[in-house]
């Protein structure tokens, strides 16, 4: 209660340095900044922790009171060198790594990957396998598009979007769990095949699946793609046309809100896509908005392809791996109780009766199987796009290179275009919008 | 896998089969090449697609040699803690036909670079291996490959899907190859385009100013193999931070990590442990 006086306790601080006066504001009025010799443009840092920016990017945004004049973003940080990783490892075991690069597809990662080695070692996986692979992608494109939803719904301040749609990925999680064993990076997919079959139960499990969601995403219809608010945050903004797209390489549901209907599993079908009945949602706003009712009626469509393709897998016997025994990693596989190992029947076949099985097994598995030399380009339909890996093999045991062509890396590229005239807040929808997921972006 | 000789392709493929297309004729003698034990192609049978006037050889002559493991004169070391180095291995070019699409189009990309006075010299080599066209490129050539590819209508490659290199290995010469994806969305057609480099000079022109999109492929490509695109716009390091030292997906640069005591026995990082290849 001493003397009053005027100074503002809020007002920024100012220290002088070589580059000039540099204001630390804790939250003041700005106006007390804005004089003659300092216009109201200010470059904001936004991350790489923030909760908007869907993971750890950073935009560097150059303000003009709300308007955006400039965008740019960091990434990088969360490299983790899966990519040289992988030269250092087998070709089998590279799948580990190569799954946790977009955490939410992690089948299409290690499918993406399997069929590049299938390319260069002159193999394809049996139907069964090819099926199985269908399935659970497409069961994997709904939760990923489910957490674009759910995130992108938080990040708008929907948060009944949220937890809406991180409900229904749940299911989807469940799912994956009871056929591959994980919730994520399942390293289910092998080259060759599929790791081991799915277990008893699972036509049952996959059809209560689909059940669900055709009662539950009409809900999404009456929480999200009606409503006002929804509507008008996200309509006209992120605006990228076709041109724009292709320039900057921008692929699935980007390319797909700007009128191209370029969809991998149509216009280069892999996996058997080509027996499917489905449609390619396409939109010609190019928007945001247009770019959200792409992702739900893709979710419709993959339940589509899920249904036909358990339905074909009931119909398919077989194997789910080649029938190669150079190739086909040892996966007779049982639950002890020890958890899931090599069975008690493979077990007593290689430590008892047979030496040759023992080699080959121990061969197999701790130097894995030659790769003939050469280099080979494989490319998926991830949720995002253009899913490619690039394999370079010298005809050893470890690949020389794996490259991927990560379809979030790509498209966060334009977020720049999207965003550069629009308003701060629209920055938010659009960056949601690309739906990059940072372990994808960084690898 | 047998040790056949040359000309047993489909033989000395692997075993299961597999969707072999007509395309990978001349390809797919890849087998049956590293099964003769990896032996260098003739110097003739390199330079017979595409005449190399004292210019860079296209895909890297193979000079390595097998060494380790198993049948070594020297060290007799079987443990697998040395290493395997397997030989060199060079890409063979192609011979027509080629077969599927790629004669027609092989005819037609070499006239469009005449045509637009690019000289169908700037093509090197042609590969067909597993149903993929590669062409082996001058460097100094690679952004008018570029436009040609995009803006000719028989061509029409829209879109680049990756550019990213490659480090064949420290003894390699012209170890580093820059390796480019382009699609044609009109025609449904991949093929991709390679340069190699060499390690003492490791520059290349920058397509940003075709291909948009390949701002962040070159600039990752930078960040990782130190390879320069002049007249990129801000080539800057993308994943590494930026005081970073060295080029981590080089083949020189160490992988990194420590050892890891488990049960009283010593696991030794990845890149120390026993290889066979």
């Amino acid at each position: 209660m001493s003397t009053q006086d005027n100074t503002d306790v809020y007002a920024a601080t100012e220290t002088q340095t070589t580059e000039g006066t540099v204001y630390t504001l804790t939250g003041g009025d700005w106006d007390t900044l804005i004089d003659e010799e300092h216009d109201d443009r200010i470059v904001i840092n936004m991350g790489p922790q923030h909760p908007s920016t869907h993971g750890v990017l950073r935009l560097v945004l150059e303000l003009e009171g709300e308007t955006v004049q400039q965008a740019r973003s960091v990434i990088g940080y969360l490299h983790t060198g899966i990519e040289k990783n992988c030269e250092y490892r087998t070709w089998t075991q590279a799948v580990t790594f190569v799954t946790r690069m977009d955490y939410l597809s992690p089948i299409f990662n290690e499918t993406g990957y399997c069929l590049a080695v299938e390319k260069l070692l002159g193999v394809e996986a049996p139907r069964r396998a090819q099926i199985g692979r269908v399935m659970l992608m497409e069961i994997n494109r709904i939760g990923s598009h489910l957490v674009c939803l759910a995130t992108g719904g938080m990040e708008l301040g929907a948060l009944t979007g949220m937890t809406a749609g991180f409900r229904e990925r749940e299911e989807v999680l469940h799912l994956l769990e009871f056929l591959t064993g994980l919730r994520m990076n399942h390293a289910f997919v092998r080259p060759g095949g599929l790791a081991q079959d799915f277990p008893e139960g699972w036509y049952e499990r996959v059809t209560d699946f689909i059940e669900v969601m055709r009662e539950r995403l009409p809900q999404y219809d009456k929480l999200l793609t009606g409503q006002t608010i929804w509507r008008q945050r996200l309509e006209n903004v992120g605006y990228l046309p076709l041109d724009g797209c292709i320039a900057l390489g921008a692929t699935g549901p980007i390319l797909r809100s700007a009128g191209l209907p370029w969809d991998l599993r149509k216009v280069e079908p892999y996996c058997g896509y080509e027996e499917y009945d489905f449609e390619v949602p396409v939109a010609t706003e190019a928007d945001c908005y247009a770019r959200y009712r792409l992702r739900l009626a893709e979710i419709h469509e993959s339940l589509k392809i899920i249904e036909q393709a358990a339905a074909k897998l009931k119909e398919t016997p077989g194997p789910v791996m080649v029938e190669d025994r150079k190739i086909a990693w040892p996966a007779q596989l049982s639950i002890g109780s020890d958890g899931m190992g090599n069975s008690l029947e493979h077990v007593r076949k290689i430590m008892g009766q047979s030496m040759e099985s023992l080699i080959h097994h121990f061969k197999l598995v701790t130097e894995g199987f030659q790769v003939p030399p050469g280099q080979a380009y494989a490319a998926v339909e991830s949720p995002r796009g253009e899913l490619g890996f690039h394999v370079v093999s010298d005809g050893g045991t470890r690949p020389v290179r794996v490259h991927v062509r990560e379809p979030s890396f790509v498209n966060l590229q334009t977020m720049p275009a999207m965003c550069e005239g629009g308003m701060v807040a629209d920055v938010i929808a659009a960056v949601a919008s690309i739906d990059p997921v940072m372990g994808g972006v960084d690898r | 896998m047998s040790s056949d000789t040359e000309g047993t392709s489909k033989e000395s493929a692997e075993p299961t089969g597999g969707a072999h297309s007509s395309a990978e004729a001349g390809g797919a003698d890849t087998a049956a090449h590293r099964a003769a034990g990896g032996e260098p192609p003739a110097a003739g049978e390199l330079e017979q697609t595409a005449p190399t006037e004292g210019g860079t050889r296209p895909a890297a002559p193979p000079t390595r040699s097998r060494k380790g493991m198993f049948g070594v004169p020297d060290s007799g070391d079987t443990s697998g803690f040395g290493g395997l180095q397997l030989p060199g291995w060079t890409p063979p070019p192609a011979e027509r036909p080629f077969g599927g699409w790629f004669d027609e189009f092989a005819d037609d990309f070499a006239a469009a670079l005449d045509e637009r006075g690019v000289g169908r010299s700037a093509i090197q080599q042609i590969t067909i291996d597993r149903g993929e066209i590669t062409f082996y490129v001058r460097r100094e050539k690679i952004v008018d490959i570029c436009r040609t590819l995009r803006d000719d209508e028989y061509l029409r490659f829209e879109m680049c899907s990756s550019v990213s290199g490659v480090d064949y290995g420290v003894d390699v010469p012209q170890r580093l190859h820059v390796v480019y994806h382009l699609l044609s969305m009109t025609y449904r057609r991949r093929i991709r385009l390679e340069v190699a480099l060499d390690v003492d000079d490791p520059h290349v022109p920058s397509i940003v100013e075709v291909y948009p999109t390949a701002d962040w492929h070159e600039r990752e490509t930078w960040d990782m193999f130190g390879i320069v695109f002049d007249g990129h716009p801000a080539l800057t390091r993308i994943l590494m931070p930026d005081d970073w030292e060295g080029h981590p997906q080089r083949k020189d640069y160490p992988l990194g990590g420590i050892p890891v005591e488990y049960k009283g026995a010593e696991i030794p990082p990845p890149d120390e442990r026993r290889a066979y290849s």
